[in-house]
């Protein structure tokens, strides 16, 4: 071991031991950013953020909480909301936040489609985040559960019944998960363990390999310019702030965030106190009763699309029942954008707008999306359905597509 | 200015899908009922536009009601403990202190002349049903004497307080007999057991109902639940719109009682909320000179 | 020579007997997660069907899911292969739950069938889907006559010739 002098301050004392100048810099202070950006390049410190407000409410959440179907309803709604100090705060930012969350995720995640950052060299910063994806829609879930309301319970009993689809051992699944022929106090535990320590673990893990994923690639810009990051950074370095394609993480792209941030927490805030309602569902307010179904069952918004492909298909084709078309749907639809990468065979790294065939493709696959959203939360009766039905039909078509229109688009610009 | 048009394209795609699943998802699935009517212009037994006699009215009373209401305001104790009371019955008769101010005078007037029709509750009490109301119909008595018992009801009862305990009251009054409200420690009156033989379900727990029903829904189903429940055992009530308004205050207040605390922080962290984003602003401003 | 491949026999034999180790600990905890032995008995339930009244629908619970049990009026007719005989009347025995997603169908006695609430599925008295999304009529739980006595979650002469028909 070398020999250590005797520090002169406490920075130095540190620095001997973690080496944190040299952290902080690679880190901090040199880890470089493209300069051409906007606000949209801010998501990924709002969802860092928004799960910092998460943890941090769930451990207050945790403190009174009781994973048991006698007492959990009474201890969300009576202790944590009426009794415990700002208990309610708590769990409205919860709530609230969650729902959130998936917002500036899909903003984030549509983001990287309009601008082309998952190929290239990008693969895995997509692949990364697409499984932050599933490990939220795992942590909603599952804590959408907890409180033990009518929605908490029905939603668990359709959702986990739908794993009953699978073939072989479907019927056999579903009393595996939940630990008892019906969704009961087994399945509340096992579901709360999910919740407050099993997927976090995993969604911190996952969360190191995105931001490690980020180191190689870089980040992408407004243009898709690609340019020597170095020799951009040694420009910085040199005095030529100006001139440099790239500034650092801090304070100059941080400095932008937070005025982001800023702005992005007064609506959210307004959301936690004046409007949390679209959060919250009134029918969740209602203690759970496994022997009486509520007049509408939906999942929260985040997930309607999906929901609204697993039942599009609700009559046989081909000899294949609408269940098990649903199912298949269903599935695709939850793994294909991981193939993102790969089903753009176009090399063009541009904003959509700039691509001419892409373009088409990303604006009908947004305005699909939120058909199927809508639609997924209207009671699917008459002409409902066949919208349903017409709008998954157009989902899977579109990926289904999207190799040949990129490829078409490839020919076009030639290579470019 | 490219950034404002960014932002504007997604509030537009933001604002259409929450107006899909939000305003418009709820319009379909709850659409809008008949409002709300507080003069039961449907009961049309009684002519209600005869002048009460409070003396007469209280012959009357003392006649036919008190053996088995009470009143305790004037002195009438309950003729039995609850648990006796609702085994008889099959629920707790309500006591008849506050009935002239809790209860639409029109509807406590049909209500004397028959009490089925006036709760619309044709749907449970019929013949081949072999149920029967436990009060029986005056609809013997004319007309005038109908309204002199109102007119001497309406003069024992209690004037109109605010606050939280007079809301309690009310609800106790018109709600209490068969729900309970745990997170007031209200249990009902009608022992559980006993309500559930005479309702055919056990009457909810109305401690979170101001939350999953929600005060508009509370409004119009309080007044009439046939209308949003049709073919509900529960009766409809009769209470005017002040007693009405009480009854959803108490809910709330025991539903949602840090509402108040909540609006005000609220405020607070919004405006702080500001001045750190327009801090968060200048910095940035600040910062980006150097490098622009 | 002698060493290298002794090292890769050793490495080898380390790379087994870690993944034993492995794969029996995620049995153990594939275990962890099944029902419980309490939880797997506790699946009976018996039905004393003489008491019922006709068109009156009788809903018990069994294993959490709600079992309709309703006794045929005489103009009712019974439908083959779902409707059970006990004794002298007909009955429909049938797990609540819509084959759709799980919803309790209503059953309304003047038009002697099932309505739900969900998604609007149509089944009728013999609980076969009629209209709606649902994809199949009301499965049939697995059950036991013994006399007057229906047995739920037990196999039955009559449940095992049902089944045999369907299949």
């Amino acid at each position: 071991m070398a020999e250590f002098k005797k520090a002169d301050s406490m920075l130095e004392w540190f620095d001997q031991r973690l080496g944190v100048v040299n952290f902080a810099k690679v880190m901090m202070t040199e880890y470089w950013i493209p300069k051409n950006i906007n606000f949209l390049w801010a998501m990924g410190v709002l969802l860092s953020v928004l799960f910092t407000f998460l943890v941090v409410s769930g451990i207050f959440l945790l403190m009174y909480y009781k994973p048991d179907v006698n007492m959990a309803f009474d201890s969300v709604n009576y202790t944590i909301m009426q009794e415990v100090a700002y208990g309610w705060l708590f769990r409205h930012i919860h709530a609230v936040g969650a729902s959130v969350v998936f917002l500036v995720i899909y903003i984030h995640m549509f983001t990287g489609i309009y601008y082309g950052s998952y190929k290239k060299g990008r693969e895995m910063i997509w692949i990364s985040g697409m499984l932050l994806f599933v490990l939220f829609s795992a942590e909603g879930f599952s804590g959408y559960m907890l409180p033990w309301g009518q929605m908490s319970y029905w939603a668990a009993y359709v959702i986990t019944e739908i794993f009953g689809g699978i073939p072989v051992i479907g019927d056999e699944l579903v009393v595996w998960i939940r630990g008892n022929f019906y969704v009961s106090d087994a399945t509340l535990t096992r579901f709360f363990m999910l919740h407050v320590l099993l997927i976090p673990l995993l969604i911190i893990g996952a969360i190191v390999l995105h931001f490690y994923a980020l180191r190689f690639p870089h980040v992408n810009n407004e243009a898709g310019e690609f340019f020597d990051f170095d020799e951009e950074a040694e420009k910085y370095k040199a005095g030529d702030k100006k001139g440099s394609k790239v500034v650092p993480f801090w304070p100059v792209f941080l400095s932008k965030d937070f005025f982001v941030l800023g702005f992005f927490m007064l609506f959210f805030f307004y959301l936690v106190f004046f409007h949390y309602g679209f959060a919250m569902d009134a029918i969740n307010f209602d203690k759970a009763d496994g022997l009486k179904t509520p007049a509408h069952i939906y999942p929260e918004w985040y997930f309607l699309w999906s929901y609204e492909v697993l039942r599009g298909f609700f009559f046989e084709i081909g000899g294949i029942s609408g269940k098990d078309l649903g199912l298949i749907a269903f599935g695709i639809a939850n793994a294909v954008f991981f193939f993102m990468p790969w089903l753009d065979r176009s090399p063009m790294v541009k904003p959509a707008n700039q691509r001419p065939y892409f373009k088409y493709w990303f604006w009908f696959m947004m305005v699909d999306l939120i058909v199927l959203t809508v639609y997924g939360k209207l009671p699917p009766t008459g002409a409902n359905a066949w919208v349903g039905f017409a709008s998954s039909l157009t989902f899977l078509t579109l990926f289904a597509a999207l190799p040949f229109i990129t490829k078409a688009e490839a020919k076009k610009v030639g290579g470019k | 200015m490219k950034e404002f048009k960014i932002l504007a394209v997604i509030v537009a795609l933001v604002g259409i899908t929450y107006y899909g699943i939000e305003p418009y998802a709820h319009h379909v699935m709850h659409p809008e009922v008949a409002p709300a009517d507080f003069t039961f212009k449907d009961l049309k037994n009684v002519d209600t536009s005869l002048v009460g006699n409070v003396e007469n009215g209280k012959v009357l009373v003392e006649a036919n009601c008190i053996a088995c209401h009470s009143i305790e305001s004037v002195g009438h104790p309950q003729v039995m403990p609850n648990a006796d009371a609702a085994a008889s019955y099959g629920v707790v008769p309500p006591d008849l202190s506050g009935a002239g101010w809790i209860y639409d005078k029109n509807y406590l007037a049909n209500f004397i002349y028959d009490p089925v029709s006036a709760m619309k509750l044709q749907h449970k009490f019929t013949p081949e049903s072999g149920k029967a109301f436990p009060m029986p119909s005056y609809n013997w008595m004319s007309a005038q004497e109908i309204m002199d018992i109102v007119a001497y009801l309406q003069s024992v009862a209690p004037t109109a307080k605010s606050g939280t305990e007079s809301h309690k009251k009310t609800f106790e009054a018109a709600c209490g007999r068969c729900h309970s409200m745990a997170y007031a420690g209200l249990e009902s009156t009608t022992p559980i057991d006993t309500i559930k033989t005479y309702m055919g379900a056990t009457p909810p727990d109305l401690s979170q109902y101001i939350k999953s029903r929600g005060e508009h829904y509370l409004y119009s189903f309080i007044n009439d639940p046939q209308v949003l429940l049709p073919g509900t055992a529960m009766p409809r009530t009769g209470l005017n719109k002040k007693a009405q308004e009480e009854v959803i205050a108490y809910m709330e207040e025991i539903g949602d009682r840090k509402k108040a605390e909540r609006e005000s922080l609220g405020i607070w962290v919004m405006i702080y909320t500001l001045i750190f984003a327009i801090l968060a602003y200048l910095w940035k401003r600040k910062i980006w000179s150097e490098v622009h | 020579m002698m060493d290298e491949s002794r090292r890769g026999f050793i490495g080898k034999a380390f790379g087994a007997v870690a993944a034993v180790g492995g794969i029996a600990s995620l049995i153990a905890m594939k275990k962890t997660w099944d029902p419980l032995p309490s939880v797997m008995s506790a699946g009976f339930t018996t039905v004393d069907v003489s008491g019922l009244e006709a068109n009156k629908l009788e809903v018990v619970v069994w294993r959490g899911k709600p079992v309709f049990v309703l006794k045929y009026t005489e103009d009712m007719k019974p439908t083959d292969g779902r409707s059970v005989k006990i004794g002298d009347h007909y009955f429909s025995v049938m797990i609540g739950l819509c084959t759709h997603l799980g919803c309790i169908p209503a059953y309304r006695a003047d038009q002697h069938d099932f309505k739900c609430a969900c998604h609007g599925g149509e089944f009728t008295d013999a609980g076969i889907n009629k209209f709606g999304p649902p994809p199949r009529p009301l499965d049939i739980p697995p059950f036991k006559l013994d006399g007057v006595t229906l047995v739920l979650g037990e196999e039955g002469p009559e449940y095992k010739a049902m089944m045999a028909a369907k299949a």
